[in-house]
């Protein structure tokens, strides 16, 4: 399964899975607080160069920089429903 | 800072006002109740506590309860758990709210909504206030509040906190006897566990009838970082904006710097001239006068400061500048989660070691206190800024840098790069030091600063800094005008009255600890009370030196010191203030947000060394190169 810090920048995704990992305690849980939630529509704005990490990522309404290790908690498919796409893009 | 006591309303029904963090809520608060506001704390806790009062249209008289922001009623931080203990009636000292509004941010509806769906678990009467609805309108949300509020079974009422008649229906809802009554949509429900998926296919089913189930990119916010976190440009204005900061700091301030200093010698004339030449002539004008007009002089310096870290939090570039950090921190061990804490510190300490709490993880916090003070915070300002115009030529170097500003940014440097060397050290020293540290950080949508925001919050700093000069430094100020003074000098006494004083000997046995790092007596007195509060010190030399005259017209403390110390004494005096820790309150804060004295005692031992051996290496220097 493809995760959301080796998703392409640019490229809108959906949240198949927020999964616990022991060394980050609680991650997974904070991850849902801030709206990481399965389902929901997610985009990698921008990584910080040099090292890629950590990582600008859109979801619904608001930003977060999260971290690589951070981000890779997090599952993705790739949104092939354009209509969504281009309706978000309005 | 103290923990004040809070003082209970006797009347009105209490208004609690709950939303997400950077939602508007507390330019919200501050539009409803105006200027009739009390700040301070919980009882027990260091979480600020905010009321005001309100009067509706139909004349009702009611309380508003300004409580921290959340995301969720899962206490997890102080904050956090203030907020659920007040909603839930177990708050100490805390009647439990007649009514929550639920401050919802129209432009982020999907994370708000997962609170209200949690405060309405509370069984509490609620209603919802769509905040910010002019700038989702603009970013193109329209928001159905019939349909919201049919299916969150609440009253819902548009508000843009920042406008003049912006909460001019949240007011007349307040007069609605109906949003009184418990709204519980699903009594019964156990008020605490909040069931995540549960809530979360609610909030989505909710944005879905209302049209917003999608991701929203936020393109002006999105062009602006485009620019403002490129690998490049991003660091590369960064660096400009905190040197451009420190420039205005000095050009900016000097004008009313001059008119704070012809108005306390204006003061001290007027008092020679019309008192009698006695003690208390001395108390005043050499202690009081003398003392405080030293410190309150640098307060142009420390406004100027302040309204630019203002300016850059309620633009939301504060958490971009963490974000360009996050590497260099990560290369000493912390993240960049550590730089908002320890920027808050440049104005001042406390704030800042407060601020450590939102950090989530526990070795970053102890490490981010311990490096905390070694910011340089506005306290320091009054003495490198004195020292620096009576020592360091005027002139400009490369055309137009002035080589005064190039020092004052010199010594800040010295402070960071201190800073970060302890954090290196301390990441070498521990195994939890090389895991990785979690960041999860909102980016918030670029805003355009209010000038209202701004300028109440300048007051407020003013307000302490002046409540310190009438406090805390007058005391000690007077306390050692009386040390300085007493014992007379004896008959025929040929040096200064001062040296035969209780300072004097004090001063004189401090100073062989002190002299090999090229400190004078005078120096070891004024450090003294300096233990207190770093700009003592500079009051305290104005006290000594006022007292050391022979004759009775004292010169300005910078024109006199030039005179008095030697170039290597000064340098060494600064680079001694880059890191010792004198300052009690940030002593009590570290104290009391670490749990126990170990922080504190070891960041104060290990500053004092490191100040130590930074002023015997540059009187060393200094010496050798003069």
């Amino acid at each position: 399964m493809q995760s959301l810090h080796t998703a392409q920048v640019g490229q809108l995704y959906r949240i198949s899975a927020v999964q616990a990992n022991a060394l980050l305690p609680d991650c997974d849980r904070q991850l849902n607080e801030l709206g990481f939630l399965v389902g929901e529509q997610v985009m990698v704005l921008r990584r910080a160069m040099p090292g890629a990490d950590p990582l600008v990522v859109r979801i619904g309404m608001s930003t977060f920089a999260l971290r690589a290790a951070e981000a890779a908690l997090v599952g993705v498919q790739p949104e092939h429903d354009a209509a969504v796409a281009a309706g978000g893009m309005a | 800072m103290i923990e004040a006591p809070i003082h209970l309303y006797p009347t009105g029904p209490l208004v609690a006002l709950v939303g997400n963090p950077n939602c508007g809520k507390t330019a919200l608060f501050n539009r409803l109740t105006g200027s009739r506001q009390k700040v301070a704390n919980y009882a027990g806790v260091t979480v600020e506590r905010k009321e005001g009062r309100l009067l509706t249209p139909d004349g009702k008289n009611l309380r508003i309860l300004d409580l921290p922001g959340t995301y969720s009623l899962y206490p997890r931080s102080l904050d956090e758990r203030v907020t659920c203990d007040v909603l839930a009636g177990r708050a100490k000292g805390e009647k439990r709210p007649d009514l929550v509004v639920c401050v919802v941010d129209a432009t982020n509806l999907r994370r708000s909504l997962r609170l209200v769906l949690a405060v309405q678990r509370m069984n509490l009467p609620c209603i919802v206030a769509l905040n910010m609805s002019d700038e989702a309108y603009v970013r193109g949300i329209h928001i159905d509040e019939a349909r919201l509020s049919a299916s969150l079974g609440v009253q819902v009422v548009s508000t843009v906190a920042i406008e003049m008649q912006g909460d001019h229906a949240l007011r007349q809802l307040f007069d609605d006897t109906s949003i009184w009554q418990s709204s519980a949509v699903e009594p019964g429900l156990p008020e605490v566990q909040e069931n995540v998926q549960l809530d979360h296919e609610r909030v989505q089913s909710i944005l879905r009838a209302l049209n917003l189930d999608r991701i929203t990119p936020d393109e002006t916010t999105a062009k602006i970082d485009r620019v403002l976190l490129h690998p490049v440009f991003g660091p590369a204005i960064l660096v400009l904006l905190l040197f451009l900061i420190f420039q205005a700091m000095f050009s900016w301030a000097a004008v009313p710097m001059e008119w704070i200093k012809d108005a306390t010698a204006w003061f001290s004339q007027q008092l020679v001239q019309w008192l009698p030449d006695n003690w208390l002539r001395s108390l005043l004008v050499d202690g009081v006068i003398a003392g405080a007009g030293a410190v309150i002089v640098f307060l142009p310096q420390i406004l100027i400061l302040f309204g630019f870290i203002l300016i850059l939090e309620e633009s939301g570039y504060l958490p971009r500048a963490a974000f360009l950090l996050d590497r260099l921190m990560g290369t000493v061990g912390l993240s960049g989660r550590s730089f908002i804490p320890l920027l808050s510190s440049f104005a001042c300490a406390i704030p800042g070691i407060i601020a450590i709490r939102t950090i989530p993880n526990a070795r970053d916090r102890i490490v981010t206190m311990l490096i905390a003070p070694l910011m340089t915070c506005s306290a320091r300002l009054p003495i490198y800024a004195l020292l620096i115009a009576a020592f360091i030529p005027q002139k400009t170097i490369g055309g137009f840098l002035q080589l005064q500003g190039v020092v004052m940014f010199v010594l800040y440097f010295t402070g960071i790069l201190g800073a970060m060397a302890v954090a290196w050290f301390l990441k070498k020293l521990t195994a939890a030091g090389r895991q990785v540290r979690p960041l999860m950080m909102e980016l918030p949508t670029y805003r355009c600063p209010q000038l209202r925001n701004i300028l109440m919050g300048l007051l407020h700093r003013a307000q302490l800094f002046m409540g310190r000069v009438g406090g805390v430094i007058m005391v000690l100020t007077i306390a050692l005008w009386f040390l300085a003074s007493f014992p007379g000098a004896p008959e025929g006494a040929t040096n200064a009255a001062i040296e035969y004083s209780f300072a004097g000997m004090l001063g004189q046995a401090l100073s062989v600890v002190l002299a090999p790092i090229g400190f004078n007596w005078q120096i070891s007195i004024a450090l003294i009370p300096g233990m207190a509060a770093r700009e003592v010190a500079i009051s305290a030399l104005g006290t000594v030196y006022a007292l050391s005259a022979t004759d009775s017209a004292a010169d300005t403390l910078g024109p006199l010191l030039a005179q008095q110390w030697s170039l290597p004494t000064a340098l060494a005096m600064l680079a001694w203030y880059v890191f010792a820790p004198q300052c009690i309150s940030t002593i009590a804060t570290l104290k009391r947000e670490s749990g126990g004295w170990a922080i504190p005692v070891i960041a104060t031992t290990y500053l004092f060394l490191l100040a130590y051996l930074a002023a015997f290496i540059t009187y060393r220097v200094a010496l050798a190169l003069s």
